[in-house]
């Protein structure tokens, strides 16, 4: 985790996003206008805490196989991080939509299942801070931690795609893929996802190197 | 008159149809350069925030080593 190489690639990769994203060309559209631009924002948050849950996920199930304390902190740390890229998500979301859908909040069912999806996450907090004896709090944030991952599966991924919804790809709208056909945006958007998914599992193996030091200092 | 409305017509569908053509960018902003201005403010708070990553990972590998030795 201390390694380097990935965040070098995780600064030029975003450095050029935060420059090629406002000057090359994107398709002229309307009502959305220059805002399509959000797409290398708003949706790598999304994408970046996926993947941060889903290594939460992985270390909720190592713990419980091994009793290790260290991989219920690394669980711990990357839902914190995870949620914090929500939280993120949400919030730019909901600003792109107040100018483009005519409000911040629509009741779009990928909303809805989304902030859903976050309260489950935020009962985990909850959850984990009730509780003082190291191994229990483990073990059953270990148990929670993996049916709210099983829960963000079909609110996240299934049950949007169902729907009529305003989200591009949903319900009856064209995906942004129809939207980026001229190569254009595709250019910007997947360095952005990388980039951006380098930066959360940057700022997850911080916070983890700084408990399991804070972790060794307490049990040695 | 009938070719007369009809031709009204088709003009007019012809302005909204230029409009998605012509849909406002921040074209101005490219010919002035202020698009630059963006660029460097968001490429500051950029470098600003990767700056505050790479000094705390430097400090928590020094306090790693620490301990290791």
């Amino acid at each position: 985790m201390s390694r380097w190489w990935w965040k070098i690639l995780c600064i030029l990769l975003l450095g050029y996003v935060v420059a090629a994203g406002f000057l090359m060309p994107v398709p002229r559209l309307d009502i959305l206008n220059e805002t399509i631009r959000n797409l290398y924002f708003h949706v790598p948050m999304w994408f970046t805490m996926m993947l941060l849950f889903t290594i939460a996920f992985w270390y909720s199930i190592l713990y419980l196989r091994t009793g290790n304390l260290k991989h219920d902190i690394y669980a711990w740390q990357f839902t914190n991080t995870g949620i914090f890229f929500s939280i993120l998500g949400m919030a730019t979301g909901m600003e792109w939509a107040k100018y483009t859908w005519g409000a911040a909040w629509s009741n779009d069912p990928k909303q809805l299942c989304t902030a859903l999806c976050m309260l489950i996450y935020f009962a985990y907090l909850i959850l984990r801070g009730g509780m003082k004896d190291d191994e229990k709090r483990a073990r059953i944030s270990a148990v929670y931690n993996i049916f709210a991952y099983a829960m963000m599966i079909p609110l996240l991924g299934v049950l949007p795609r169902m729907v009529d919804s305003l989200h591009p790809g949903n319900g009856g709208n064209p995906a942004f893929k129809q939207y980026d056909l001229d190569n254009n945006m595709k250019l910007v958007f997947y360095p952005a996802v990388i980039g951006w998914i380098l930066l959360g599992v940057w700022i997850g193996s911080l916070k983890t190197r700084t408990e399991l030091i804070k972790f060794h200092r307490e049990n040695i | 008159m009938r070719k007369a409305s009809i031709l009204l017509i088709l003009l007019i569908l012809l302005t909204t149809v230029a409009q998605a053509q012509q849909a406002e960018m921040a074209d101005r902003m490219r010919s002035n350069g202020k698009i630059y201005v963006v660029v460097l403010v968001l490429a500051t708070i950029f470098a600003g925030i990767i700056l505050y990553l790479v000094l705390l990972d430097r400090k928590i590998s020094k306090i790693e080593n620490n301990r290791k030795s």
